[in-house]
């Protein structure tokens, strides 16, 4: 079932592209846009249910045997047990906000760190710089293989789990910050240069909220990366957390808890997308306009 | 009042060929308190170069630019720029864009507001303070920003094309708005205009310029510019024969230049 989630991603990304103006005021391009919208709307949910009818056939037919298949129902049964009695010491909501709290944890150190180093990297080319070679040079890096370093220099505690998923957020958000600081448009901080503004008003008036629109866009990316570093970052002993779920099911070959928190975790970051969307939507309601 | 002056400036840039690019050669123009300068000419002759200069964003390969007995180092408040597309800030609504200056200075915002208020009347658009930038239309946007600099109370306006965007029609009547409000005001202003009859009707000083390298080619005194504000009839001045013939008599020194 990892389909749905590449799924669940594709439709947010077309989304995205429906939502860009779709070049001012040309209404049979809208109209188009229009219907190429319905049309993919429905084949998504069409092949989603599909995928679904697949997956219960396949595992009541008896072709494959529930260790590697197990039965939608038989996933539903473990959702409510482990929702309930919990599994390894943990109910599903401990297990969640486990998780949760590591990634939001990173992620606010991220936020608070990656934006002035981010504004930092687009204004001063004395701190791009410093800042900007270790950040490409470990952005491209697989966290799973710095892993084992982090853990050697700070051990097996919480701290290695938020850093390593802290370190997976700061390079989208910084770089994201850096480009919008170099987008924002220079007749605006020119005009605010003509009203008097000092350079610290400059950045903060004008800079900070033209850049707005991309720093929450690498947030959004950022989170999408930090989740998907947590199940590595509970790979090391740790007794809470989805990623520690999946892991510790696998092992007693529960096959159907493996799938149950494989689909919990997809429909986290699917709920997590759609919030960031509101809050950009709400934050920069100026973005595509002019 | 002091006087904003550019004395024998050149403005050299790099060029891609790794030579240099001469975009002023030696320009000397003049504004006065209460006179509307224009600078007119086809684009690449230099005119955003010369209000760089004058608003501070730019400084001269060689040359002076003086406001008053001191040397022009930089952007300042008591220079308010109008820019071509508008440059408002789309994250403020109409009235604190309006107020975005008076904001920098630390005006109090029952204050700033009062004031931003009054700057909206006198542009026009006194119903329109609470909507956002980009829900109003192209002309408003530039009134917007006529009442931003305004508001600042700056001694000049310079004015990089604030109406080369705008349709015929609202030009029109932002041509009779800058001429009123230049009356009521008595601000000294510098515009750059590429339209002949706009340049005839708005200025005072009429500056003509032409390209490769920048340079001013010819200026003319006018007087439409008063007699349209006091008649408050652009209109009719624009059908006068004396208007006509000026207008002639510039169209014929422009092309005259860009033979050369």
């Amino acid at each position: 079932m990892p389909d749905i989630f590449a799924i669940l991603w594709a439709a947010a990304a077309a989304e995205r592209r429906a939502e860009q103006p779709a070049g001012q005021g040309q209404a049979s391009t809208r109209r188009r846009t229009g219907v190429r919208r319905r049309v993919f709307g429905t084949t998504a949910i069409v092949t989603t249910v599909v995928l679904f009818a697949l997956w219960w056939a396949i595992s009541h037919a008896g072709l494959v045997p529930p260790l590697f298949l197990p039965s939608p129902e038989a996933v539903a049964t473990q959702a409510i047990r482990v929702a309930a009695d919990g599994y390894v010491d943990a109910t599903l909501a401990q297990h969640l906000l486990a998780s949760l709290g590591r990634v939001f944890a990173a992620l606010l150190a991220a936020v608070l760190t990656a934006v002035p180093a981010g504004l930092a990297i687009g204004l001063n080319p004395f701190a791009r710089g410093i800042l900007e070679p270790p950040i490409e040079f470990y952005r491209p890096i697989p966290p799973l293989a710095y892993l084992p370093l982090v853990v050697i220099w700070f051990g097996i505690g919480e701290i290695s789990k938020v850093l390593l998923i802290y370190l997976a957020v700061f390079a989208p958000v910084a770089l994201a910050t850096a480009a919008g600081v170099r987008s924002v448009d220079r007749e605006r901080i020119n005009a605010a240069r003509s009203l008097g503004a000092s350079r610290g008003q400059v950045v903060r008036l004008v800079v900070l909220p033209g850049a707005l629109p991309e720093i929450l866009t690498g947030i959004r990316i950022g989170l999408g990366v930090g989740w998907s570093t947590l199940v590595a970052a509970e790979l090391v002993a740790a007794t809470r957390g989805l990623g520690f779920m999946v892991q510790s099911a696998a092992q007693f070959l529960a096959t159907d808890v493996v799938v149950l928190g494989i689909l919990v975790i997809a429909a986290v970051a699917l709920v997590l997308d759609v919030l960031l969307r509101l809050i950009q939507r709400a934050c920069v309601p100026w973005q595509g306009h002019r | 009042m002091a006087i904003l002056s550019v004395e024998n400036a050149t403005v050299l840039f790099d060029a891609p060929d790794g030579g240099t690019v001469s975009a002023l050669d030696r320009v000397s123009v003049r504004v006065e308190p209460g006179s509307f300068v224009v600078a007119l000419g086809s684009s690449g002759c230099g005119k955003t170069t010369l209000l760089n200069l004058m608003a501070g964003f730019l400084a001269p390969t060689s040359g002076r630019v003086t406001h008053g007995d001191h040397p022009v180092l930089g952007p300042g408040a008591e220079r308010g720029v109008v820019f071509q597309n508008d440059a408002l800030l789309p994250w403020l609504n109409v009235i604190d864009n309006v107020a975005f200056g008076l904001r920098l200075r630390g005006m109090p915002r029952k204050e700033r507001r009062e004031r931003a208020r009054a700057m909206l009347d006198l542009v026009g658009l006194a119903g329109f303070a609470d909507h956002q930038v980009w829900q109003i239309s192209g002309g408003m946007r530039q009134r917007v920003g006529l009442a931003r600099a305004l508001a600042a109370d700056p001694e000049f306006l310079l004015m990089d094309e604030p109406l080369g965007a705008l349709d015929a029609m609202t030009r029109e009547q932002m041509q009779e708005l800058l001429l009123d409000l230049w009356a009521r005001t008595g601000k000294g202003i510098f515009l750059i205009t590429h339209g002949i009859e706009e340049a005839v009707l708005l200025a005072t000083r009429l500056v003509i310029m032409s390209p490769r390298p920048g340079r001013v080619t010819a200026e003319l005194d006018l007087e439409f510019g008063r007699e349209a504000a006091a008649e408050t009839s652009a209109r009719r001045v624009k059908s006068d024969a004396a208007f006509v013939s000026a207008r002639e008599q510039v169209r014929d020194l422009v092309f005259a230049n860009a033979q050369v």
